[in-house]
């Protein structure tokens, strides 16, 4: 047997392996293996509690002490060894607790020890049932207690943070969870305090454990020590049903574990999955699945009453054929569009997309709801059908990795973490392009080149660098980063943040050839990149078509068996809520789409107010919960939330991520089915089931022709940075602006604990800036444009000048809809002193 | 008969001997001249070859630590001093930095010169506040002097020293505690490997000695590796403090060749209390086995009192006399490492916590038998099995003395409490105990 793995340097080289024997079995194992492992290999377990594959070894507990009876060198060990630290050498003789009794009384003797002090909590605590504590007790414990005196207690349970509670009394101190926040989130809030016996683990409390992983901890607590208050006493392991699943929180793909009984789920824990999110996901991923049981939730088909105006329960078939024959009468009159939010699964987004193009006629669909552009969209249809491009394991082994309008922390989590791990363990070079380092970029060791919102695209291109660096160092910031990323190996992660920047993504397309770096588009939501290869964009067809080439639509109508492939180019989201305003569009499907998140809120809503005006204007919703689109809608479809669904989410690394339906048969329908159901009354065959949606999809390919060209639009010139631009006269600065991971969120609804633990929502000022506009550090700061204000406290922030951060959609911060503005641009800064 | 070798106390009878003055006019500094002289290498090899072993308790051999130091590391090398001493009964370190504190900046200068390290730190156990303001003050004048800082005498060798107050945990004298310590953190026992000699302080090359044997270093430097073996013996060669306590008529430090015997250093201190036998003694301080009257000849070197069945350490000796109850004294000790016990690990947590509340109920005359031997039993699945090495030394009390006074644990629970009077123990005279019996 021969391991190979990649190096740092990209050579292939041969592991070394290890021979050794244990209990008598002779196993050969990569050099550098720990004891504990290798015995996994033969079969053998060996109990243990601080021991975890994901962290530095501590050899804490003692609970895995085995017999050295040779250590390679012909001497055996007077004492029993930790096997979770030790490692394996040639001709080593190792004795578990399976042959040897000294291993045996040693590893009784540590589970009598954990016990003594160990409260007899079982019957009522949330961990029994799955207690590691409880098992190996079972196997390595006595039967009777020889303790007979005074245990140890406390208060309990004591709140570490609003949704995490820690158990004393229940703690084995084990530092699992000390470690995991030290090490792999790098959010180091809670440690051991105190000492001997009396040691527990503690926060400072001025900040208590808000952590975006906090929930991890839980999970892997050996013991009941670490409980979640959502959780708390509400179900037993025993009486729960596990479904695998995938988040669907972002475009991480995270392997999730969903507990539910009898169709209320519990509890979702991470999954594990070496490949994509190991055994770690976000808080987010695992407090926010509430949103689905809100009072709001769609149950039934709702229809406008033509007399009334009110929207009235409707049976399915009947909203069915009024949506049907609605739609098929805007489509013959001014035309019909689609938008869709991007949280589709690769089965619906398809049926969207062939609904749009064969019983709508048009290529006026898009599923971003949110800032885009033509430039984003030429680059898209690059991204589609590309396939499995950069990994995870790509960004954890790269040399360097360039961050271009992605915050990884709040916008990917997963690659957060992977990339912290890459930064420690491999010294991964990560490079962020933003105008403040973020808590995440400095726990990943990373290097801030500060660019006000606008220049990115500038400082990402060789020919502006030399014009527009603002300062020699920030030339020497570009010039170490474009070295770093030359290396083999190197990656350009960019964001949806870059849509905002004119010439972002034709500037990073020839950064990534000019280094060789491989550039990979890291979307926010988890249905985004499965709308590109499905074809939810004006320009691109399913399967990475172009829509404007006559060739790949005959290749499409071959595989769909029509002639009707629409030839108009379409219109994006922002030029659909304009021909919606303007009159010049018939209907409108919405597929779940939360007005907040356009780029201009209120210029939709005016839009839609104007369709729910107009009789011959029809509006079909398919939403899951009321939402404020449902107000205006002439038919509301209730769709099936990811738990009550199979489907497959594309993770931005472009791998499928399939998953099956939860529940059993709870009578909703995901999107793809009704928009089957719809179609079918208007002549066009859509496959009825995820499955069937799938392998279609599958027969229709990929294009092999002549793809999409790329963008061409040529970076903007900074703005302030360079003098130049829009200038930001006295009181005002460029609006710096992005998503936080706990929001305001449609999809956190419910889950309140989880809320608490976001980060408080500020503006951010560099303290010259501040002194321009006449605030200090805590002060209220009024951030104004002629459509609105947004009243934040003033935290001073290293950052450029002449720039205002704002959280996107946080509570008192819905940029768009309350700035009617987006990155960029000029806003209005003053104190707002009695604005609270 | 062993005579006493003053070196390290030779000058604490004066009254200025923590002075700079005092200590030049006694020949200080004397020794760094010539070790600044000579290679780096040189050094090491000479402390090597005189056989100086750590006097921390380990005994390892001081030299060769300092060859452990990698030279191809590009990270800086540090020197870190232990003078956190904390260990029962053991009373040499801080006595000796009150008394003459320059002779531990000359041992540290020169230690740090052959290891090439520039930053030295002396980790001062923080409870002893008038010992860090004298060292704080001998660095000061060892500054001043030009003895530290830059281009030291002249030789283009620069060091800094700093001295830094532990915040009083008694396993901060383990080395890799007292690192994670000084660097700020929990002073908790590290992993090892790496050890500190690769990947010590700020993951450097570290080489951490105790007190007297950096102190030591000087005496070696300024008259030789033969003058040094000339005393003790082969393997445990050279002279070192002895500390004499408890029932003794004139304790205190008593400078002597390794390998002498306890028979020897109580006839100079005057024997034990007057109008007793000795019962019990420790060699080294509380986590080194008990030995008894029978062991009165054994040699106090490394390798005596290893074939004793105890351990050198740090060569305290506490003396008990016949009025001492084993059980009481050792329930003492326990509740000790229970206090100090820093909570890594599940065995010396744990067991800790669980031993004094059985050595509680045997001293209240409530334990049995089985107590007896859940007492062994449970000390035999703490040695060994912990994390480092202050469990092992804190079960060494419990196994030694039911190995020799078993009848004493038994006669407790006869008894039906503890047959000693406490009284009759204490040091301070029997007008005040009587007192205290009569209120």
């Amino acid at each position: 047997m021969t391991i190979t793995s990649d190096n740092a340097g990209g050579a292939v080289e041969e592991q070394k392996l290890i021979t050794l024997t244990i209990d008598g079995i002779e196993i050969s194992v990569p050099e550098g293996t720990l004891l504990i492992r290798a015995a996994e290999q033969v079969g053998i377990e060996i109990p243990r509690f601080c021991d975890h594959p994901l962290l530095e070894p501590a050899g804490a507990c003692r609970q895995c002490l085995v017999e050295i009876a040779d250590d390679g060198r012909g001497r055996g060990m007077p004492k029993p060894q930790a096997s979770c630290t030790m490692t394996v050498m040639p001709g080593m003789v190792v004795r578990t607790q399976v042959t040897s009794p000294v291993a045996r009384k040693a590893q009784e003797g540590i589970m009598e020890f954990l016990l003594i002090n160990h409260p007899l909590d079982c019957p009522v605590c949330d961990k029994g049932g799955e207690c590691p504590l409880q098992n190996q007790a079972m196997t390595a414990g006595r039967g009777e207690s020889r303790y007979e005196g005074r245990k140890r207690t406390y208060a309990k349970p004591i709140a570490i943070s609003s949704q995490v509670l820690l158990d004393r009394e229940r703690c084995v101190l084990c530092a699992r969870c000390t470690r995991f926040s030290n090490e792999i989130a790098g959010d180091p809030f809670i440690e051991m305090l105190d000492r001997g016996a009396l040691q527990q683990v503690g926060i400072y409390e001025d900040e208590p454990f808000e952590s975006y992983f906090s929930g991890n901890t839980i999970q892997i607590c050996p013991v009941g020590a670490l409980t979640s208050t959502a959780y708390r006493f509400r179900s037993r392991p025993f009486d729960l049903v596990s479904s695998p699943s995938i988040a669907e929180h972002d475009s991480s793909g995270a392997a999730i574990r969903v507990d539910h009984r009898r169709g209320t789920v519990m509890r979702r824990l991470s999954g594990e999955d070496a490949e994509v999110n190991e055994e770690w996901i976000s808080d987010k991923d695992r407090f926010a699945f509430r949103y689905a049981m809100q009072k709001d939730r769609l149950r039934h088909p709702l229809v406008r009453d033509e007399n009334t105006g009110e929207l009235v329960t409707a049976s399915w078939p009947e909203a069915i054929s009024i949506a049907a024959r609605r739609l098929a009468r805007a489509r013959d009159d001014a035309g019909a569009a689609v938008i869709t939010g991007g949280r589709l699964t690769l089965e619906d987004a398809y049926a969207y997309s062939k609904f749009a193009r064969l019983a709508l006629h048009t290529n006026d669909v898009d599923f971003r709801s949110r800032v885009h552009s033509e430039e984003e969209a030429a680059f898209l249809a690059g991204v589609a059908g590309s396939g499995l491009g950069v990994t995870y394991a790509d960004i954890e082994t790269a040399p360097a990795v360039l961050l271009a309008g992605l915050e990884v922390e709040e916008e990917a989590p997963t690659i957060f973490l992977r990339l912290r791990k890459g930064a420690r363990k491999q010294g991964t070079k990560v490079f962020s392009l933003a105008p403040f380092a973020t808590p995440g970029l400095t726990k990943l060791n990373g290097m801030l080149i500060p660019c006000a919102p606008g220049a990115e695209a500038a400082a990402l291109s060789d020919d502006h660098v030399q014009s527009t660096a603002d300062s020699a160092g920030q030339m020497n910031m570009i010039t170490e980063m474009r070295a770093a990323l030359g290396q083999p190996g190197a990656v350009i992660l960019v964001g949806e943040r870059l849509a905002g920047v004119p010439g972002g993504y034709t500037a990073a397309l020839a950064l990534a050839n000019e280094t060789g770096a491989s550039l990979a588009w890291v979307p926010r939501r988890a249905g985004d990149r499965a709308a590109v290869e499905a074809g939810l964009l004006p320009n691109v067809l399913p399967g990475a078509r172009p829509a404007d080439s006559a060739e790949a639509r005959v290749d499409l109508g071959v595989a769909w068996g029509s002639e009707a492939i629409p030839v108009l180019a379409g219109r994006d989201t922002n030029g659909i809520v304009a021909a919606l305003g303007d009159g010049s569009l018939g209907g409108l499907l919405v597929g779940g789409v939360h007005l907040a998140d356009l780029p201009d809120p209120a210029a939709a809503r005016t839009a839609l107010e104007h369709a729910a005006a107009d009789p011959d204007v029809c509006v079909v919703s398919l939403e899951m919960r009321s939402s404020d689109i449902t107000e205006f809608a002439d038919v509301v479809l209730p769709v099936a939330p990811v738990v009550e669904k199979a489907g497959t989410f594309m993770n931005w690394e472009g791998r499928e991520r399939a998953f099956e339906n939860a529940f059993g048969d709870t009578g909703s329908n995901p999107d793809g089915r009704i928009l089957s159901m719809i179609a079918r009354e208007m002549g066009v065959p859509i496959p009825a089931t995820p499955h069937a949606l799938r392998a279609e999809f599958g027969q229709v390919g990929r294009w092999d022709g002549e793809p999409v060209a790329p963008p061409e639009v040529a970076p903007a010139g900074t703005a302030a940075a360079a003098g130049e631009g829009p200038e930001a006269a006295a009181g005002q600065a460029i609006l710096a602006t992005w998503r936080m991971m706990l929001d305001d969120g449609r999809m956190q609804d419910g889950d309140e604990d989880l809320a608490r633990t976001a980060r408080r929502p500020v503006a951010r000022l560099s303290a010259a800036t501040a002194t321009r506009c006449g605030v200090a550090e805590s002060e209220q700061v009024a951030v104004t444009t002629d459509a609105g204000s947004i009243t934040l406290p003033l935290e001073i922030t290293d950052m450029v000048d002449d720039v205002v951060w704002l959280p996107m959609f946080s509570p008192g911060s819905h940029v768009h809809e309350m700035l009617r503005a987006g990155a960029g641009d000029l806003v209005t800064v003053r104190p707002g002193g009695d604005a609270r | 008969m062993t005579t006493l070798t003053p070196v390290l106390s030779a000058h604490w009878h004066e009254a200025d001997s923590f002075t700079l003055a005092g200590y030049e006019r006694g020949g200080g500094y004397r020794a760094l001249r010539m070790a600044l002289n000579r290679q780096p290498q040189d050094l090491t090899t000479m402390v090597k070859d005189a056989g100086l072993r750590g006097r921390g308790g380990a005994g390892f051999p001081a030299g060769m630590k300092w060859g452990f130091v990698p030279k191809d590391n590009p990270n800086p090398k540090y020197l870190v001093v232990n003078a956190d001493e904390s260990e029962p009964g053991t009373c040499k370190d801080i006595p000796l930095m009150l008394a003459t504190p320059h002779t531990l900046v000359e041992g540290t200068i020169i230690a740090a010169y052959a290891i090439g390290a520039n930053t030295a730190f002396i980790y001062v156990r923080g409870e002893v506040l008038h010992v860090i303001r004298r060292l704080q003050q001998a660095v000061a004048d060892a500054y001043e002097a030009g003895y530290l800082g830059k281009d030291i005498l002249g030789t283009a060798y620069d060091l800094d020293i700093i001295v830094h107050a532990g915040a009083g945990a008694y396993i901060c004298g383990e080395e890799t505690a007292l690192l994670d310590s000084l660097e700020g953190r929990r002073g908790q026992p590290r992993l090892r490997p790496p050890f500190p000699a690769v990947a010590g302080l700020y993951a450097s090359p570290t080489v951490v000695n105790n007190v007297e044997t950096i102190a030591s270093v000087p005496a070696i430097v300024a008259n030789g590796v033969d003058w040094f073996r000339s005393m003790g013996s082969e393997k445990s060669p050279g002279f070192t403090l002895y500390s004499l306590s408890g029932h003794v008529t004139h304790p205190g430090q008593y400078e002597a060749p390794l390998g002498i015997t306890l028979r020897e250093l109580l006839d100079m201190a005057g024997g034990v209390r007057e109008g007793h036998e000795l019962k019990f003694w420790t060699p080294g301080g509380s986590s080194t086995p008990i030995l008894t009257a029978e062991h009165l000849d054994v040699p106090l070197d490394y390798e005596g009192i290893a074939e004793a069945g105890s351990m050198l350490g740090t060569k305290a000796l506490q003396i008990f006399d016949d009025t001492t109850c084993v059980v009481r004294a050792v329930l003492r000790w326990v509740e000790f490492y229970k206090h100090e016990s820093c909570g890594k690990c599940t065995p010396c947590r744990e067991g800790f916590w669980w031993l004094v509340q059985i050595m509680e109920r045997m001293e209240a005359g409530d334990g049995t038998d089985a107590d007896l031997e859940k007492l062994l039993d449970l000390s035999d699945n703490i040695a060994g099995r912990s994390f480092c090495a202050l469990a092992d030394g804190g079960v060494a009390p419990i196994t030694s003395s039911l190995e020799y006074f078993r009848d004493e644990y038994l006669a407790h629970f006869e008894n039906g409490g503890c047959p000693f009077d406490p009284a009759a123990s204490v040091l301070f005279g029997q007008g005040f105990a009587h007192r205290v019996v009569e209120a």
